[in-house]
């Protein structure tokens, strides 16, 4: 087995058009910039995205976004440091947006994955963002029915990747990628590094590659933040 | 009476300031982006706590220099940050079960509103515009102990503690302490009640300045803090 793929071309190519995919990342930390930039090469059009955020500046998500390949964002905070892509867009009617509370957003992908349809959390309990979700009480408090996210498709970035589809994350870059990789039916990790099976320690191993259908090199991946400061556009 | 109240109300680092004398040693505390991040800086000598950010890490520390950024290292505020020893990286759905699992000390938060009954509005002034909640929604399910720090009155010199919060909610009864720029008023039995304001403000003026009552049981002292 050799989960390598060779190229991010490759990687993209089978996002068709309508597909929903989960992109990993909070704001730029643990972004596969090289992955996203990849998609807007291959042009799939009316993508359900998920994401944390709604992109940052004219590069990755917010590039994706302004090319007007995204749909639908499913999101927790849409606001960035340059969120003007997205902002537009929105205020023109041109995207759907569903907000979602950060950690039921979390926990809505890690049911994803886990198989879990739903749950309950007391999150959202009495605000808009519970309207018309099923509520019930436990031990006397009451709690909003959420369901489970999946994806055809996600897109994660992690740190080392062996042929094998394990996984290890470089710091805060971990965040949602773990949870998104079990999420999808497809999951491709961008890496720095792929080594051999054992090239991992198994202790060390966070992502385990049965969640891993594909990975692919980017040994110095770019960070959403440093483009930005460069003032760079995608494409 | 605004304008008196501008001439002796805290400044935003005095209120995180008295914040943060709350906070025991070996807690673990979430701060809310924005002003909150503050009460960081105002931890009392000798006490440590361990502070937890929602996108993976718990036990970060001061801002890197400029230039020395690492932006595999942030916060929820999306700005770079440093990690002490014994710091902890995680997963998100990790991050959200430490929250609302009712394992964080105490999590302080701003706010647009608080009612008595302990609701808060702080994510969305309801009047259109890109609605963003972040972690908010979470972060106040869990803690032990939910605080807003937050001005008295608004800009335009409008209480910000109500009877009902007329904003969008981010939680219901939720609110355990609100550290104002006046006062110190808990949540308790929905009602506020007054636990410390500044000397140089009489209750009526107080009272006048809040849009619900407030009750007082027991001691009320002066809150006292330090020019910053």
């Amino acid at each position: 087995m050799n989960k390598t793929i060779a190229s991010l071309r490759e990687a993209v190519a089978p996002i068709g058009d309508g597909a929903t995919v989960m992109i990993g990342g909070f704001g730029g930390s643990g972004a596969p910039i090289e992955l996203i930039h990849a998609l807007i090469d291959a042009g799939p059009k009316n993508l359900t995205v998920i994401n944390n955020n709604a992109g940052n500046g004219r590069v990755g998500l917010a590039a994706l976004i302004e090319q007007g390949m995204v749909e639908k964002l499913i999101c927790s905070f849409p606001r960035s440091a340059d969120p003007k892509v997205f902002t537009d867009l929105y205020l023109a009617g041109k995207i759907e947006l569903e907000i979602v509370p950060q950690g039921t957003l979390a926990e809505r992908i890690r049911a994803g994955g886990a198989g879990i349809p739903a749950f309950y959390t007391p999150t959202s309990y009495g605000t808009e963002l519970a309207d018309g979700k099923p509520v019930a009480e436990f031990d006397g408090r009451p709690y909003v029915q959420e369901r489970w996210l999946k994806a055809d498709f996600a897109l994660i970035k992690a740190e080392l990747g062996d042929t094998l589809g394990n996984l290890t994350y470089r710091m805060a870059a971990r965040n949602f990628n773990p949870l998104m990789a079990m999420a999808a039916a497809e999951t491709v990790a961008q890496v720095s590094g792929i080594v051999p099976p054992g090239g991992i320690d198994p202790e060390h191993v966070i992502t385990p590659g049965i969640f891993v259908n594909g990975v692919v090199e980017v040994p110095d991946p770019k960070q959403e933040e440093i483009l930005n400061r460069e003032g760079a556009v995608y494409p | 009476m605004s304008d008196a109240l501008n001439i002796i109300k805290l400044t935003n680092e005095q209120i995180a300031w008295r914040a943060a004398q709350d906070i025991q040693e070996g807690a673990y505390v979430n701060l809310g982006i924005g002003f909150p991040e503050m009460v960081a800086r105002f931890q009392p000598e000798g006490r440590e706590a361990i502070f937890h950010t929602e996108n993976g890490v718990l036990g970060f520390g001061e801002t890197p220099p400029e230039g020395e950024e690492d932006w595999d290292l942030i916060n929820a505020g999306k700005k770079a940050i440093t990690l002490k020893p014994g710091a902890a990286f995680f997963n998100h759905a990790d991050s959200f079960a430490m929250v609302r699992g009712g394992h964080l000390d105490v999590a302080i938060l701003g706010a647009y509103q608080v009612a008595e009954d302990g609701d808060l509005a702080n994510w969305s002034t309801g009047k259109g515009g890109i609605p963003a909640v972040g972690g908010a929604m979470d972060l106040v399910h869990g803690a032990k102990r939910v605080a807003v720090i937050t001005d008295h009155v608004t800009k335009k010199g409008e209480p910000k503690l109500l009877k009902r919060c007329t904003m969008p909610l981010t939680g219901v009864g939720c609110v355990t302490r609100v550290y104002t720029s006046l006062a110190v008023v808990d949540i308790e039995g929905g009602h506020f009640v007054l636990r410390e304001k500044l000397a140089a403000i009489s209750f009526d003026d107080l009272q006048a300045a809040t849009g619900a009552e407030l009750h007082i049981e027991g001691d009320v002292t002066d809150l006292v803090v330090p020019q910053l």
